[in-house]
């Protein structure tokens, strides 16, 4: 071990490649469980009950599980190399150490269009909230919810502007909040301490699976809501104060908060609303679990559920922010993209340019397009980089086997998570096929220009010999 | 007036509030700092100061 202490308050951020500002490492293994946890927690309050109007309410039990399994192994395997791999950029610098050029960059797009479209859907979503609050308190007009869309971004984009510690600090506080809602919901409407309003038995009756198998397979496309977003974990790697410990801690603690206030989330809500409208998230239940609070007839939990939909949206946006921000900033500082990102904030230790030219974008995407294309594309975009991690987590152990460099993390039962990951994307790919071909179509043609754009003018640019820093061996067999 | 179009404009007004708080500090930054500093960060820094990996023989 060196005798530099980089955390220290005179090396802090500063390093032997030259770096004079970098970002601060400040965080510990409860922000990066917040920036898990915060980006996707949105999801079991609203989204995932798409999947019960795809094939019942079993169906989407399944998809919650199975997507699960998906999910947990994009954690195990993220664990691993992103606790190797610590620096900015989370998959598109694993993929620029382990694959090479190309998949970086098209990981890397896939990172900033997955969470920037992310932040668009939970800008509107709030504006949404806004109206309902408006109506509810005898508000006539329509409200116009423009203004709160924007306020979402901006206010979020600043907070995200002046320091990570600060940002995801207000993340920790919020999920929280959040998550302990949905567990309060559960004790107070199981029957567990009595009066309990559940009635499956009744619910599901007459259509347990109305469409079969095949409502099962369509379920999984909305399965991923549960969890979508987790591995933005991994983005945070340049600001923890200690990779190796606080990126599996933080992320896996965060899978299974995920894996329990999913299930919570489903028995809740299925015991509580008919099927019929509980699969309708357009014209029926758009946030179940406050529907569900509303049919319990507790003024508090109505309230209690209120707050934790409005603040899951909030922290769901505040950690796409943070996210699609430090990859365009790595892609910046590598010459994928113009340098002119690569640029660190002297006082506030962020990357500043990038989260401000990424403000425009969103607000775009959030102003003009519908709600469900701008989900559509987060979806597909967080598929495609499913995809890569089992051929990243493969290629990784064959390059640099155990033992060979030091990991934080190492994942069990190896190549069988990776394996499974694969197979699970391969159906997700073929249930999102069912209901959104064309964008799924159009998607890979979009990425397969970019592809070329990069390969015959932008790669010219690339740092290529510096942007390899990390002090390991040579991979065995080079 | 009801409070919702007064929500309204404040909505407005911090929005423009925040976006000038960035713009303004982001041009007062990029024209104090040179851009040598502002974009010196790079990756590794940690690992390569506090970390050294031997290959086992």
């Amino acid at each position: 071990m060196s005798d530099v202490d980089i955390t220290s308050k005179t090396m802090d951020g500063m390093g032997p490649h030259g770096t004079k500002v970098g970002l601060l490492r400040v965080l510990g293994p409860a922000h990066v469980w917040a920036l898990g946890v915060g980006i996707v927690l949105v999801g079991e309050y609203m989204g995932w009950n798409f999947a019960v109007g795809k094939g019942g309410a079993y169906a989407a039990l399944i998809a919650c599980w199975f997507a699960g399994i998906l999910y947990t192994c994009v954690a195990m395997i993220d664990s691993e190399v992103t606790s190797t791999v610590a620096s900015a950029g989370g998959q598109y610098t694993q993929a620029k150490h382990i694959i090479g050029p190309l998949m970086a960059f098209n990981v890397g797009l896939y990172l900033v269009f997955a969470y920037t479209m992310l932040e668009a859907a939970n800008a509107i979503t709030a504006g949404y909230l806004f109206s309902v609050v408006a109506t509810m308190s005898g508000h006539e007009a329509a409200l116009d919810q423009q203004p709160f869309i924007i306020l979402v971004i901006m206010f979020l984009a600043w907070l995200n502007y002046r320091g990570v510690l600060a940002t995801l600090t207000f993340n920790l506080v919020i999920t929280a909040i959040a998550f302990v809602a949905i567990l309060v919901l559960f004790v107070s409407t199981s029957g567990i301490l009595g009066g309990g309003i559940m009635q499956h038995a009744a619910l599901f009756e007459g259509h347990e699976m109305p469409y079969g198998w095949i409502g099962v397979l369509a379920s999984m496309h909305f399965g991923l809501w549960y969890y979508l977003g987790i591995e933005g974990t991994t983005q945070a790697a340049e600001e923890v104060r200690s990779p190796a410990r606080a990126l599996p801690f933080g992320t896996l603690a965060g899978i299974m908060t995920l894996l329990i206030a999913a299930t919570l989330t489903w028995y809740i809500c299925t015991g509580v609303l008919p099927y019929e409208f509980l699969g309708d998230g357009v014209n029926g239940s758009v946030a179940p679990l406050f529907d569900t609070a509303r049919l319990s007839g507790s003024m508090g939990l109505v309230w209690l559920l209120g707050f934790g939909t409005l603040f899951a949206t909030l922290a769901s946006a505040n950690g796409c922010i943070n996210d699609a921000s430090r990859a365009w900033f790595a892609m910046g500082r590598d010459k994928y993209l113009p340098g002119w990102f690569g640029a660190v904030h002297p006082k506030y230790r962020t990357p500043y340019r990038s989260i401000v030219f990424l403000v425009p974008i969103a607000l775009i995407f959030a102003l003009k397009a519908p709600l469900d294309q701008v989900i559509t594309f987060s979806i597909l975009s967080g598929l495609l980089g499913y995809t890569f991690m089992p051929l990243n987590i493969i290629m990784f152990r064959k390059k640099w086997p155990l033992n060979s460099i030091k990991r934080g993390y190492e994942h069990p039962f190896h190549p069988l998570p990776a394996v499974t990951l694969l197979a699970l994307c391969a159906i997700t790919f073929f249930a999102v096929f069912l209901g959104y071909g064309t964008q799924l179509v159009a998607m890979i043609g979009f990425y397969i220009v970019v592809s070329l754009w990069f390969h015959f003018w932008r790669y010219r640019f690339v740092n290529r010999g510096a942007q390899f820093t990390m002090p390991w061996p040579k991979p065995k067999g080079y | 007036m009801e409070l919702w179009n007064y929500l309204e404009y404040a909505a407005w007004g911090l929005s423009a509030l925040f976006g000038l708080l960035m713009l303004v500090d982001w041009l007062k930054t990029d024209s104090t700092y040179s851009e040598d500093v502002l974009t010196s960060s790079r990756e590794g820094e940690l690992e390569a100061m506090a970390e050294e990996h031997k290959v086992k023989s």
